[in-house]
């Protein structure tokens, strides 16, 4: 290990994690290049729209055994404005928070009677893309559900808690080290702000889920199975300390 | 259903430069990336893109492995008359998409 990295863990070691300051939480929106923020603007160039074709078209369409279509029920996509801003939300039936995509498969399989989709599929993307899209310029609104605080408890261990066999947390980078670099890129302050993104290190359209596993995986850790409730409460956390922040989604990341 | 995304101006004048913009859905696998068994994914790009304004051929591309998923493309032309652009991409594994889109020059 080269000695300006070791001497940096040390001092990650020694330090107690800073909460970030209000006036200064940024979207990393605005750690990008200009190119990629150019993508994010442009609905013409950002590829997440194609996502958002299919889920027009799926939001339509009548399926499984009740023959029902998301907009039988939902109406217009544009009636979802300002619901992907308030997930993860608490479920009745889960007796937990369940993300947005938790709660696309809910209503499948509950009014739809259709089965799940898989996490990551490219139909439930398309579908939490469009819905998110929805809430574009609205302020993070996590719910402030009494229900919800030991999740948000955990979920706040969790964001703190070292792991992995680099024994990080994630506080120690996108807190402490935040704007800093890591490697060629600039450390953002893990802000869920545009999630799903198009990320073009994947190709594709991915939701925090994965882009957490990402994460967990860097730190040498192991990741959680999608869907696993630790993530939801990571998620809950995550919106909570971004909450007021303007929500971008579909968002481009590099 | 391959979704493709083209925009053009609403109107513009004569003698006036347009952009018009592209965006398809493609996965672009390059050919040169290995599997999960080991075993190389065959390539699957697009291969060529064509655009025609009143049937003639105002913009060819050719793409390559090197060129990312969903590929952007833009590019100007000169209004000249009213009319037709037509787009395709083709590629591997029989891969064709057409689409049209109309422009009004006044």
């Amino acid at each position: 290990m080269n000695r300006r990295l070791g001497a940096l863990l040390l001092l990650m070691a020694t330090q107690a994690s800073a909460e970030i300051p209000e006036a200064e939480r940024r979207s990393g929106y605005h750690d990008m290049g200009a190119s990629v923020q150019a993508m994010q603007d442009d609905d013409m160039a950002n590829p997440a729209m194609l996502w958002v074709l299919d889920g027009e078209k799926l939001w339509a369409q009548r399926q499984g055994a009740a023959g029902r279509s998301c907009a039988d029920c939902h109406g217009e996509p544009s009636r979802m404005t300002g619901v992907a801003v308030r997930y993860p939300a608490f479920s009745e039936s889960a007796s937990r928070p369940i993300s947005l995509d938790q709660r696309i498969n809910q209503c499948r399989t509950e009014q739809q009677k259709a089965p799940a989709f898989d996490y990551e599929s490219r139909e439930l993307l398309s579908l939490s893309a469009l819905v998110a899209m929805q809430s574009r310029e609205h302020k993070i609104a996590p719910p402030d559900d009494p229900r919800l605080r030991t999740f948000l408890e955990a979920g706040a261990a969790t964001f703190n808690r070292r792991q992995g066999q680099l024994n990080l947390s994630c506080a120690q980078c996108h807190e402490d080290n935040r704007g800093k670099r890591l490697a060629g890129a600039t450390i953002p302050q893990a802000h869920p702000t545009g999630y799903p993104i198009y990320r073009l290190e994947w190709q594709s359209l991915g939701s925090l889920q994965r882009r957490l596993r990402n994460c967990l995986i860097g730190m040498r850790a192991e990741p959680y199975a999608y869907g696993a409730p630790d993530y939801v409460a990571l998620e809950l956390y995550l919106m909570k300390r971004a909450a007021g922040m303007p929500f971008e989604a579909p968002g481009v990341r590099p | 259903m391959t979704n493709a995304l083209i925009r053009l101006p609403r109107s513009v004048k004569r003698g006036e430069a347009f952009e018009i913009k592209t965006l398809i859905q493609h996965p672009m696998e390059t050919g040169f990336r290995a599997g999960t068994n080991g075993t190389t994914i065959p390539r699957d790009i697009i291969e060529e893109f064509l655009c025609t304004y009143n049937g003639v051929e105002i913009f060819r591309m050719k793409l390559s492995s090197a060129i990312a998923a969903n590929p952007y493309i833009s590019f100007h032309t000169v209004a000249t008359e009213s009319g037709t652009l037509f787009f395709r991409w083709t590629g591997d594994n029989g891969f064709k998409v057409e689409e049209t889109a109309r422009i009004a020059v006044a």
